[in-house]
């Protein structure tokens, strides 16, 4: 004999300080039972303000704050800015700064991507142990950063038309050997977690988001790539030197959590690639132009730009409006985190409270970027 | 590469359907009416010669005497970009553009903050709600007239201090002239 057990609806409030909301993130959830009737996200716990402080700034201090959007990204947040401010000012790069940014910023990449699957597979219950391993990676790729910049997290690494400093000597044999130990690293990786049956059963056809669903949404990045759709920025508008350099595009079809995880470990694949062909390109020569060509305070003349790159996360963007001061008029930033949040709702619906947490971080976002 | 569209051949390609929408056109940008933005918006996502399926970004600039929204387009199909922009709130008053929700889900999040920050209405959101800031907030950071840094400098007259540690300091520095 069955029977039915009813059951009220009860409606939580999870975060802000919830260990597991990746940062100040706050969603009210509707439970029926274990299962998930509604979600509401609520935003604004970490909002500075970055776009009215840009302001208020010169363009090369707005560096600085766009460290602290993406704070997993900080190089790939510097290289979106200057593409802004090169197309605004018509500057030209210099190619030694182009190589060096693209290489910073595609090691940049690897170690946002490793945030992302650590702190994935520790949503799913793997305290600490696989997140132990991602973490060692990112470090040795955070110790390149200070040797290029002196600087860990908030690089602000990159000026107009290139970097601001060059590498030393001693910075090409100790990225070499990074390179070396990362293919072994990522395969463990895949040994232990992308053939693992719990895994599989975890997050094979959870919150499955259909192309349609995601271009409506305006999702891109590995979220997109994850159902099928080849859109990367690198491929089809390259900017800096990426169309001089050959690498694939990992794509998934079926647009659940574990398609979302298993692209990103096959990027970092590739940005080992692109690493690799940069160091055989880059030649020696100035890494910015002449401070006669492009003096620290840039005027623009008055006009706007916007310029956007594949970010780790998703198509991140610029918008810079310039009235001819030395301060942007307005700065605007497509932040692939937030824009990436609005199907949520679509994602965690009919989920299991279990799950919220994953489907969450396989997203892959970052509240300083979310909130800005 | 992708291919930007040029403004005044878009121009030209949307007054074909819709004869009065477009305003005017220079560069690669083209400035639509406000009260056409739905009608154009859908012709861009729709038309096989657009197929603009990708709402890149919203986002608003003031521009003292109005505001302009200016949207980013993207076509996956035809790999091509077009940026329209819409000259909103003349003389600062009804900040009103018709929301672009129903077209492309992308507008939610990204309408919000403009409404947020820059407090343009978005007619038809079904969701008009802050983002970023709380219910309640004292006008719109982003705009203009928002001064950032008279606002933020509390002069020392109207200086606070908790009641119970003001009452401690005075007694601490009653003490220290007694002795």
């Amino acid at each position: 004999m069955t029977t039915q057990v009813r059951t009220e609806p009860i409606t939580v409030n999870l975060g802000p300080q919830h260990p597991s909301t990746h940062g100040v993130f706050r969603m009210r959830v509707t439970f029926d039972g274990e299962e998930i009737i509604d979600v509401e996200p609520i935003f604004g716990y970490l909002h500075r303000g970055s776009e009215k402080l840009a302001e208020e700034r010169t363009y090369v201090q707005v560096v600085t704050l766009t460290d602290r959007m993406d704070y997993v990204g900080s190089m790939l947040n510097n290289q979106a800015y200057m593409l802004a401010v090169e197309k605004l000012a018509g500057v030209e790069p210099s190619p030694r700064g182009v190589w060096l940014r693209m290489i910073a910023s595609e090691l940049q990449r690897i170690a946002s991507h490793l945030v992302a699957v650590g702190f994935l597979i520790q949503d799913l219950g793997a305290w600490g142990t696989p997140l132990i391993y991602t973490m060692r990676e990112r470090e040795k790729i955070l110790d390149l950063f200070e040797m290029l910049c002196g600087a860990r997290i908030t690089n602000s690494y990159l000026r107009p038309g290139g970097v601001f400093m060059d590498a030393p000597e001693e910075f090409w044999p100790a990225m070499n050997a990074v390179l070396d130990e990362l293919p072994p690293r990522i395969d463990d990786l895949d040994d232990l977690l992308t053939d693992n049956d719990i895994i599989f059963s975890r997050t094979k056809g959870v919150s499955v988001l259909t192309p349609e669903q995601m271009l409506d949404a305006s999702i891109t990045g590995p979220m997109l790539r994850a159902a099928g759709v080849d859109w990367d920025l690198r491929h089809r508008d390259p900017y800096d030197y990426y169309d001089q350099v050959k690498f694939e595009r990992p794509l998934h079809t079926a647009g659940d959590n574990f398609a979302r995880y298993w692209v990103r470990v096959q990027e970092m694949r590739e940005s080992i690639k692109i690493v690799r062909q940069c160091e055989k390109m880059i030649e020696p020569g100035p890494v910015r132009p002449d401070h006669d060509d492009v003096p620290w305070l840039l005027r623009p003349p008055v006009g706007d730009a916007y310029a956007a790159i594949e970010h780790s996360k998703g198509e991140l963007g610029f918008y810079l409006v310039s009235d001819g001061s030395i301060s942007p008029y307005r700065c605007h930033v497509r932040a692939p985190s937030l824009i990436n949040l609005t199907l949520l709702r679509e994602m965690l619906v009919g989920e299991l409270l279990a799950d919220m947490f994953v489907s969450f971080g396989s997203v892959d976002i970052n509240m300083g970027e979310v909130d800005r | 590469m992708s291919r930007a569209w040029d403004g005044a051949k878009l121009a030209e390609a949307i007054q074909k359907s819709l004869p009065d929408a477009v305003v005017d056109a220079r560069g690669t940008d083209i400035w639509i009416a406000p009260r056409s933005v739905v009608e154009v918006m859908r012709l861009l996502r729709d038309d096989p010669e657009f197929r603009f399926e990708l709402l890149s970004s919203v986002t608003a600039v003031d521009y003292i005497s109005y505001f302009e929204v200016v949207y980013h387009l993207t076509s996956l199909t035809r790999n091509a970009t077009a940026v329209v922009k819409s000259k909103c709130g003349i003389g600062r008053d009804e900040a009103k553009i018709p929301s672009v929700f129903d077209i492309w889900r992308g507008a939610d999040l990204q309408e919000r903050e403009v409404w947020d920050l820059m407090g343009i209405i978005f007619e038809g959101h079904p969701n008009h709600k802050r983002i970023m800031l709380w219910e309640g907030f004292p006008g719109h950071p982003l705009r203009k007239d928002f001064a950032t840094y008279e606002q933020s400098i509390v002069p020392e007259s109207e200086w606070r201090v908790p009641t119970a540690l003001a009452d401690e300091l005075s007694a601490e520095n009653g003490g220290a002239q007694g002795s």
